[in-house]
């Protein structure tokens, strides 16, 4: 088991990502990974993982304003069950 | 793994740090390609003329491209002018609404190309305007043909080998050549592809805004912008492409600055 | 202001101010150049701006704008510099941006070039052409106002003559009638009100509040220069109602035409004239009637035939018309030549009568 420490999140526009994966690399604590799920307009689109730092590099990258970032007033810890292979 | 639900603002105490719609915006859709860096130049603009409380000042001249979007989908007071002539247009805005925040909005077709020099000597004069050019090195909104900004390897349109010196000549960095002159007192080059240049750009566009309502002189801030289908590379490459491709021939930085 | 003697540039440029013009920009280019210089020397007393730009393309551009945001603005040049201008000259009368263009031309061979446009789309651009620096200081108030009226460029076609005769004239300001404030000018002002303005060819509108498009925004615009041709013609029409032989010519040449036509009625023949004030839109209806008791129609211009085109379509081959003019530049290039003589006139006058005659 390990913990992972979240301090905010997103609320993710679905529909209006464009897929171009820009906000995956930017993520400073790598939270973010595409979809297997598209969209109405055919885009795999972000999903969020716990540890969310609300540093607001997503909002930064998008070119489609997707990305709403919240800061939560507590940090949020998480137990997080390590499986074979898991990174974390 | 599980993954945090995203369609909702959180339910424990939060604050919201940033919104998924730049002030002024009228829509967040627009039609622009996946991965291009237009969108986030524009909401950089956006935000600085809300921070400087410049909404009931500001007046932008906006040249023809993918950017022209910009008209529809902002509410702000907009004049959208032939290519290249954004400088002059906006000159003649600015001497009779001096207390305007004009700005004007290009790509690197509309001021390297067509509007060279109009921009030189807007620059020449020290006209108060801030003149902004989002450089991609293409033509995005004709189908990506070469402009004076394509750098020298870039396959475009018309240069389906890549740009070559032999046949083609070299691209032009306005931004150095604008620096060169006395009129002009901020220059800076930013650029989109990466949250720390996103950062730098927000603040060069404010440096040049805060000048021209110094009544310092004029302003010229050069966004290197990704266009990963003018570039004909893949979304999630348009970010390295610029910095490999274009940051060699276009230094980011500020180039002068009061 | 009291009537004083004054070189037709300075005139027009007096003219201009007693209009509320406050920003000029322009190029230098004879015989333009002396209008921007006296616009230089005169605009910064009324606290307006005159710009001697590096182009003329800056120079209409600039213009544009500084009536896209409110003031009233003027610029000029004779006709290769009108030429560079053509481009922005049509985006002003689709995006709807009032301003005067002063064409000091070399001569008369710019008429194809303000009346029938060489810019781009579906447009007309109200031309007036003065016979002297008097109708030249009437005629730049009234464009100021029918730009404002009408949210359009005009032209004035002036010329070398128009620009360096001196003249008595009173410079006073002229009332035209009330016009609509301009509230669709660029300030600023409504930014962040939901209500910001636009000023766009394609009136694409807003997100939140659509425009008609180009489609619908360039046909209510052929409408309304539809609209203005029925209302803004203007002629001057002398001797013409028994007239057998009517000589039509335009701007400068118009006195000339007029001192050969009294020449000749005291000879004894029954000779007219008529003049278009307006080149657009060419007072058609006027000269069909000017010319309804005619044999044969002369037309006099200082070029290869351009106005004669117009006298064609308004008489529509009710009588014949023949041409009188010709290709006339003086040694300098600057203004017209030799043909700008009465003795000349007259002779072509009378050969073309005694075709007729001879018939």
């Amino acid at each position: 088991m390990s913990t992972i420490v979240t301090r905010g999140t997103v609320v993710i526009g679905v529909e209006r990502c464009k897929g171009c994966e820009l906000c995956i690399p930017a993520c400073r604590p790598g939270v973010l990974e595409m979809s297997s799920e598209v969209n109405r307009s055919g885009y795999r689109y972000p999903l969020l993982r716990p540890g969310c730092t609300a540093c607001r590099a997503c909002h930064a990258v998008c070119p489609d304003y997707v990305f709403e970032v919240y800061k939560f007033d507590e940090p949020v810890a998480t137990e997080i069950r390590d499986s074979p292979g898991s990174e974390q | 793994m599980t993954h945090i639900p995203t369609d909702s603002a959180p339910d424990i105490p939060a604050a919201k740090v940033a919104s998924s719609s730049a002030p002024l915006q009228l829509s967040e859709e627009h039609h622009l390609c996946p991965g291009c860096g237009h969108p986030v130049a524009w909401r950089l603009l956006l935000e600085v003329i809300s921070e400087l409380e410049l909404e009931r000042r500001a007046i932008g001249v906006v040249g023809h491209g993918c950017y022209t979007n910009i008209v529809r989908l902002a509410d702000v007071d907009f004049l959208q002018c032939l290519h290249g002539r954004a400088p002059a247009v906006a000159t003649g805005v600015k001497r009779v609404q001096p207390q305007a925040a004009v700005f004007t909005l290009q790509g690197d077709g509309d001021m390297a190309s067509e509007g060279l020099q109009e921009v030189l000597h807007a620059a020449g004069r020290g006209e108060r305007i801030t003149c902004i050019m989002l450089n991609n090195g293409v033509f995005g909104d004709t189908g990506g043909q070469m402009t004076a900004a394509t750098v020298v390897g870039q396959r475009t349109k018309t240069s389906l080998d890549g740009r070559d010196p032999a046949s083609h000549g070299h691209p032009i960095p306005v931004a150095d050549l604008v620096a060169r002159l006395p009129g002009s007192v901020y220059v800076a080059r930013g650029a989109v592809n990466n949250a720390g240049s996103i950062a730098r750009t927000k603040r060069y566009l404010r440096r040049a805004f805060e000048l021209q309502m110094e009544g310092a002189g004029f302003g010229l801030v050069e966004v290197l912008t990704m266009c990963p289908t003018g570039w004909f590379v893949a979304t999630p490459e348009g970010p390295d492409y610029l910095e490999d491709r274009f940051e060699p021939t276009f230094p980011v930085g500020e180039l002068k600055t009061a | 202001m009291a009537t004083a003697l004054m070189q037709g540039s300075d005139a027009v440029a007096e003219a201009c101010v007693a209009a509320g013009c406050r920003f000029f920009a322009g190029y230098p280019m004879l015989p333009f150049t002396d209008l921007l210089e006296s616009m230089s020397r005169r605009l910064p007393e009324v606290g307006g701006t005159c710009i001697n730009v590096e182009s003329e393309i800056e120079g209409v551009n600039m213009v544009l704008g500084a009536a896209a945001a409110g003031a009233r603005a003027a610029t000029g040049s004779c006709g290769q510099g009108i030429a560079l201008m053509q481009e922005a000259i049509a985006e002003a009368a689709l995006n709807e941006v009032p301003f005067v263009v002063f064409n000091m031309a070399r001569g008369q061979q710019d008429y194809f070039q303000c009346t029938r446009g060489g810019g781009w789309g579906d447009y007309r651009t109200i031309t007036l052409a003065p016979k002297d620096v008097g109708e030249a200081v009437e005629h730049t108030q009234l464009l100021f106002h029918l730009a404002d009226q009408y949210r359009a460029p005009v032209i004035l076609y002036g010329d070398y003559l128009v620009a360096h005769t001196y003249m008595s004239v009173d410079v006073s300001p002229r009332q035209y009638g009330p016009l609509p404030p301009k509230d669709w000018a660029l300030d600023g002002s409504r930014g962040g009100t939901g209500k910001s303005r636009q000023i766009w060819t394609w009136a694409m509108g807003k997100a939140n509040d659509p425009g008609p498009g180009p489609d619908a925004h360039w046909r209510r615009l052929a409408e309304k220069f539809d609209s203005i041709a029925g209302q803004e013609m203007r002629h001057e029409s002398y001797l013409a109602d028994d007239a057998e032989y009517l000589v039509v010519s335009f701007g400068t040449a118009g006195p000339f035409v007029d001192y050969v036509v009294d020449e000749l009625r005291a000879e004894g023949m029954r000779i007219g004239s008529f003049r278009p004030i307006s080149l657009w839109p060419f007072p058609e209806r006027a000269l069909a009637a000017a010319a309804s008791a005619a044999r044969k129609v002369l037309v006099y211009e200082v070029n290869a035939g351009q106005m004669i085109d117009d006298v064609r379509l308004s008489i529509a081959g009710r009588c014949p018309v023949q041409f009188i003019g010709g290709v006339s530049i003086d040694g300098s290039g600057m203004r017209q030549g030799d043909l700008l003589e009465v003795g000349s006139i007259r002779q072509r006058v009378l050969a073309a009568v005694r075709q007729e005659d001879e018939r």
